[in-house]
């Protein structure tokens, strides 16, 4: 039995449906699958303190998992390439309408999460910004100011998963 | 030592193993249909070792799918499947 109360899968479910449909994301129309995955990531949240993908290995430091916590850093690049995320809780409009099945994808993060080297990416370098600007890791999302925000208005990752990108 | 759980069914001529998570869609969809057709079979779920049981279930499946996803499908001790293929559970039901 879980130990995450229905209630409370519907909740968050019904936030996460709502913030999908305003960012222009679309979710699993398997009502059933998708309330199991909130479950996964409650259950996650419960035991490691963070929304770890459902369906990847979480190795319980924060740190070391913020490119698989829900949002995935993978979800866009999936996607666009086979519409749908690994775990398939977002998928593409075609899926969300029923036209297309979702299928069970290969995981394209590297094994134990990206290299350090690999967390700056190579900077692009502008003389004279009054503001640095930062990149969403999750969706792209940019913006120019002292600091990220504390949470991304697109897609609502929090500020640690935001780089710096000029 | 890893303790797996088995799971009875009427077709036993493949030895099935599983190496799941509890949170995982895809690794619930594979469990449900090889219940569904009645194939029998072993499992361990990793995220819910205890110990030095986690690391070790990690190896073990490192030792058959480098990238470490689930579920890892292990049948008759040398075949590996990948994800939640359900053509070739239905195949399975179906030798």
């Amino acid at each position: 039995m879980s130990r995450i109360a229905d209630e409370r899968v519907a909740e968050v479910w019904a936030r996460l449906v709502l913030e999908a449909q305003e960012a222009g994301y679309f979710v699993n129309p398997d009502d059933a699958f998708a309330r199991d995955l909130v479950r996964g990531l409650l259950e996650n949240e419960a035991r490691y303190g963070y929304r770890a993908c459902p369906c990847r290995l979480a190795s319980g430091e924060r740190g070391r998992d913020l490119d698989l916590v829900c949002p995935c850093d993978y979800r866009d690049a999936d996607l666009d390439e086979y519409g749908t995320c690994y775990c398939a809780l977002y998928v593409s409009p075609e899926i969300s309408r029923g036209e297309k099945t979702a299928t069970s994808i290969p995981d394209r993060r590297r094994v134990g999460g990206p290299p350090a080297s690999a967390e700056e990416m190579e900077r692009v370098h502008v003389a004279g910004l009054t503001f640095p600007v930062w990149r969403c890791k999750v969706c792209g999302y940019l913006c120019a100011r002292p600091q990220p925000p504390l949470v991304c208005p697109v897609c609502k990752a929090g500020k640690e998963r935001f780089e710096r990108f000029m | 030592m890893l303790e797996p759980k088995h799971v009875e069914g009427i077709h036993n001529k493949h030895k099935v193993f599983l190496y799941t998570l509890t949170t995982c869609g895809w690794c619930r969809k594979t469990k449900a249909l090889l219940q569904e057709l009645g194939v029998a079979y072993d499992y361990v779920d990793v995220d819910d070792q205890e110990g030095g049981n986690k690391e070790l279930a990690k190896q073990e499946v490192l030792k058959w799918n480098p990238a470490c996803s689930f579920p890892t499908i292990i049948l008759d001790d040398k075949e590996c499947v990948v994800g939640f293929s359900e053509i070739r559970i239905r195949k399975l039901a179906a030798e």
